[in-house]
């Protein structure tokens, strides 16, 4: 696959359709050569952005459409999730499991968590509508990590 | 869109003898989840002190689900269930189940066999 190679999915704003595009980050990463652990990580890292997108962003809106491209360069791939929302402005918190299990956090909100755990680099662009979107990459260099 | 969860009931023996229920997924573990997992725990009405939850046939699983299991396992602490343990997960979601932390309050397996060891 040369660098630069992009590939775009537009997926519309109903749970599930993260999987269209988790498949498709998958077969990218396959090709390019990641090991299947790596493309693990990547598959649940871009399905949470994308709930994240269909549900936060895109408040579960059937009129707008989440887009997702995916962008191959020669470190790595570079995966962003664009929504129509204003975007996120807080960090990811590492979920807290005791208080979950006492009920003093909701035991979801962990999606931000995953994504930066399960990925090299992620952050969240706040913008616009259209323009919000969260950017992850994984390096080829860190297939030994 | 998303797939459904089913959920299979069965008993089985720990090797120590005492009677184990295990609730055995298959499909996705998502938001759409709750009713088919809350569901399948609640209809236990506490009667099983020993539960396994078995994801060998889960295809997907994501944090929506995961919270779920939270949910459950929450509801387990508060009902006095002595254990509940997990087996079945990809290495890759025995990895993010660790990372989460719910490995303090679950044990998890790599199959039935060790998982009924352990209780």
């Amino acid at each position: 696959m040369k660098n630069g190679t992009a590939v775009q999915v537009s997926l519309p704003s109903e749970l599930g359709f993260e999987k269209v595009a988790m498949s498709t980050a998958a077969s990218m990463a396959g090709l390019m050569g990641f090991s299947e652990d790596r493309i693990e990580d990547l598959k649940t890292a871009v399905a949470e952005a994308c709930i994240n997108a269909i549900e936060h962003g895109n408040q579960l809106n059937d009129t707008l459409s989440v887009a997702v491209v995916l962008s191959t360069n020669k470190d790595g791939l570079e995966v962003k999730v664009i929504d129509d929302g204003k975007g996120v402005g807080a960090s990811p918190h590492q979920p807290d499991i005791d208080r979950k299990m006492h009920g003093e956090e909701d035991p979801r909100g962990m999606g931000m968590f995953l994504i930066q755990a399960l990925v090299d680099e992620a952050e969240w662009h706040q913008g616009p509508p259209g323009k919000s979107f969260v950017r992850l990459v994984i390096r080829l260099n860190k297939e030994n990590r | 869109m998303q797939t459904a969860t089913k959920v299979n009931e069965r008993t089985a023996a720990a090797a120590s003898g005492s009677p184990v229920t295990i609730l055995a997924f298959s499909g996705d573990i998502s938001s759409a989840s709750k009713d088919a997992v809350l569901g399948a725990y609640h209809g236990l009405n506490g009667s099983a002190k020993n539960i396994l939850l078995d994801f060998s046939g889960v295809d997907y699983i994501n944090s929506s689900g995961i919270a779920i299991i939270i949910q459950m396992l929450l509801e387990a602490g508060k009902a006095g269930t002595q254990s509940i343990g997990i087996f079945g997960l990809s290495p890759h979601f025995n990895k993010v189940f660790t990372m989460v932390g719910i490995n303090k309050y679950a044990g998890l397996h790599p199959d039935e066999a060790s998982a009924l060891a352990a209780v």
